[in-house]
């Protein structure tokens, strides 16, 4: 079967959401059978961190992908995969609430204003409310050319979120770094001269 | 000498709740059992730079639950074999300590290059059942096997020069593979000063749980000083040295702000990223208050009269 094929498949979307929800469904079989190390909540909150800020690449990665395969199916995904980020986002935040701060709604506020990596954080998590909650047809239409630049925060939200994870690292900066270029590539790919050269390069793919 | 009975050592039956002691027999029992099987296993005994043998159990003990052994020795900073929790138990697997020696200099009488056990040998093994809080906000209760460091710094006989004690970790690329990258500047240092390597708390540790110290906890011997961050009790010493200047430490050249020369465990001084206000312990999901010098005040406060802990952190 060709890409092409395989992404109008009427499977596609099904084995989509089946291959999101594998990091979730490993953390929970990992939580139940008491799989996850010495410290299980510092594992499911930087787990569910990491696969936050891998989901929101894959979503950005998909109009990219698009141009350098001319397959303008991957668009298709794009929503789909920013669902996904939301959600492990949400896991994320609830884990840390609930273990690190016992629900104490005071006491996570406190840390909110006085850690600026945890400022940070929150701000991306505030800030994709809106974008989740406007990802249905009815709000695009509503919205019309407004959707688009609300949505752009996406940009921002990206590099709140690589700067959380950068801001808590004690000494080995490795993986936030690795985040941090691929990040970078990404954005790169949407202004002007890597936009040009991505589609001067694309015929030979098509 | 005068010879203050200190809180720590009521006889363990006095103050250990009955449950707890009466576990306590099943510890015995399995830790004689660990034991015969370290005997039996000749690569276990081989690797084994110091053999635990008989020790006073119990000599400081806690009332608290005691961390399980495997997550002790499976959750480690130790970032001369990887940054990552499970990778020092991951990458040290085959970390070679034998004929260890540890080079011993500056302000004293007795400067040279020692035999560990020659060091260790004189002196009576301890258990010592402390609370280990690591800078990161999470602890550990950890029954160590080791001796008074002031026992073994004074057959060094420190002049009158030494203010401060210098401690380093071996610096081995080939051997410890975490210090192929300089997460670090290698080699790890770390210092006390003169009265804090002489207060009766701090030990050079050379086992837990029974058993030789795994390579992973810091073998073949390691500092522990319970009132401070972990990072303090530095592992796999290869030097000493008594000076007369506070000595450079790694994580305070690493980020001078953040990590200070004391680093007492202090919930009032917040690093300056997170809270030190509450810690969780390994093995419960929520999260506890954090002790004054880990609870380790009533011993240790008066080392610090006369300083300001919000700055001298």
């Amino acid at each position: 079967m060709s890409l092409s094929a395989a992404l109008k498949s009427a499977y596609a979307k099904p084995v989509a959401h089946l291959l999101c929800l594998v990091p979730f469904t490993a953390l929970l079989w990992a939580a139940f059978n008491d799989d996850l190390g010495a410290n299980p909540v510092e594992k499911l909150t930087l787990e569910t961190g990491e696969w936050t800020l891998r989901f929101l690449l894959i979503t950005l990665s998909m109009t990219p992908l698009r141009q350098w395969t001319g397959q303008a199916s991957f668009i298709r995904f794009r929503r789909l995969f920013g669902l996904y980020t939301f959600f492990y986002v949400c896991c994320h935040f609830s884990i840390w609430f609930i273990a690190d701060h016992s629900l104490d709604v005071v006491a996570m506020i406190e840390d909110i204003i006085k850690r600026p990596y945890i400022t940070l954080g929150f701000s991306a998590l505030m800030l994709m409310l809106p974008l989740a909650i406007t990802s249905n047809q009815a709000m695009i239409r509503r919205l019309g050319k407004k959707w688009k630049s609300l949505h752009q925060l996406v940009y921002l939200i990206l590099s709140l979120g690589i700067l959380h994870f950068m801001w808590l690292v004690k000494a080995d900066y490795l993986q936030p770094i690795i985040y941090a270029i691929i990040a970078v590539v990404l954005l790169l790919h949407r202004v002007g001269p890597m936009k040009r050269f991505s589609l001067k390069s694309s015929p030979a793919t098509r | 000498m005068i010879k203050i009975k200190k809180r720590w050592e009521i006889p363990e039956t006095e103050v250990t709740p009955e449950s707890l002691y009466l576990r306590r027999r099943e510890f015995i029992k399995t830790g004689g059992l660990i034991g015969g099987a370290l005997l039996l296993n000749p690569l276990a005994a081989a690797q084994a730079s110091i053999a635990i043998g008989d020790y006073r159990k119990e000599a400081v003990s806690l009332d608290e639950e005691t961390t399980t052994e495997e997550d002790a020795t499976s959750y480690n900073n130790f970032y001369e074999f990887g940054t990552g929790k499970e990778d020092p138990q991951q990458n040290s697997r085959r970390f070679q300590t034998d004929d260890w020696k540890i080079v011993v200099g500056g302000e004293c009488e007795k400067p040279g290059t020692y035999d560990l056990d020659e060091l260790v040998k004189p002196f009576p093994v301890e258990e010592r059942i402390y609370r280990l809080r690591c800078v990161e906000a999470w602890s550990m209760v950890i029954p160590w096997l080791g001796i008074p460091l002031g026992s073994i710094l004074n057959t060094m006989q420190p002049t009158s020069k030494a203010k401060y004690v210098a401690f380093k970790t071996l610096h081995d690329p080939v051997r410890m593979p975490g210090q192929q990258r300089s997460v670090l500047n290698w080699p790890y240092r770390e210092g006390l000063t003169i009265a804090e390597a002489m207060h009766p708390l701090t030990i050079l540790s050379v086992g837990m749980y029974g058993k030789t110290m795994p390579n992973q906890n810091g073998a073949p011997i390691r500092l522990v000083v319970p009132w401070k961050y972990g990072f303090k009790s530095i592992k796999s010493i290869v030097g000493i040295e008594f000076t007369e200047e506070q000595p450079q430490t790694s994580w305070n050249m690493a980020s001078a702000r953040e990590y200070g020369f004391y680093s007492n465990v202090n919930p009032e001084v917040s690093h300056p990223r997170w809270s030190q206000k509450r810690e969780r312990r390994i093995g419960d999901i929520f999260k506890r208050d954090t002790l004054m010098f880990n609870g380790y005040g009533e011993e240790v406060a008066a080392l610090y009269d006369n300083l300001d802990l919000t700055v001298n952190f």
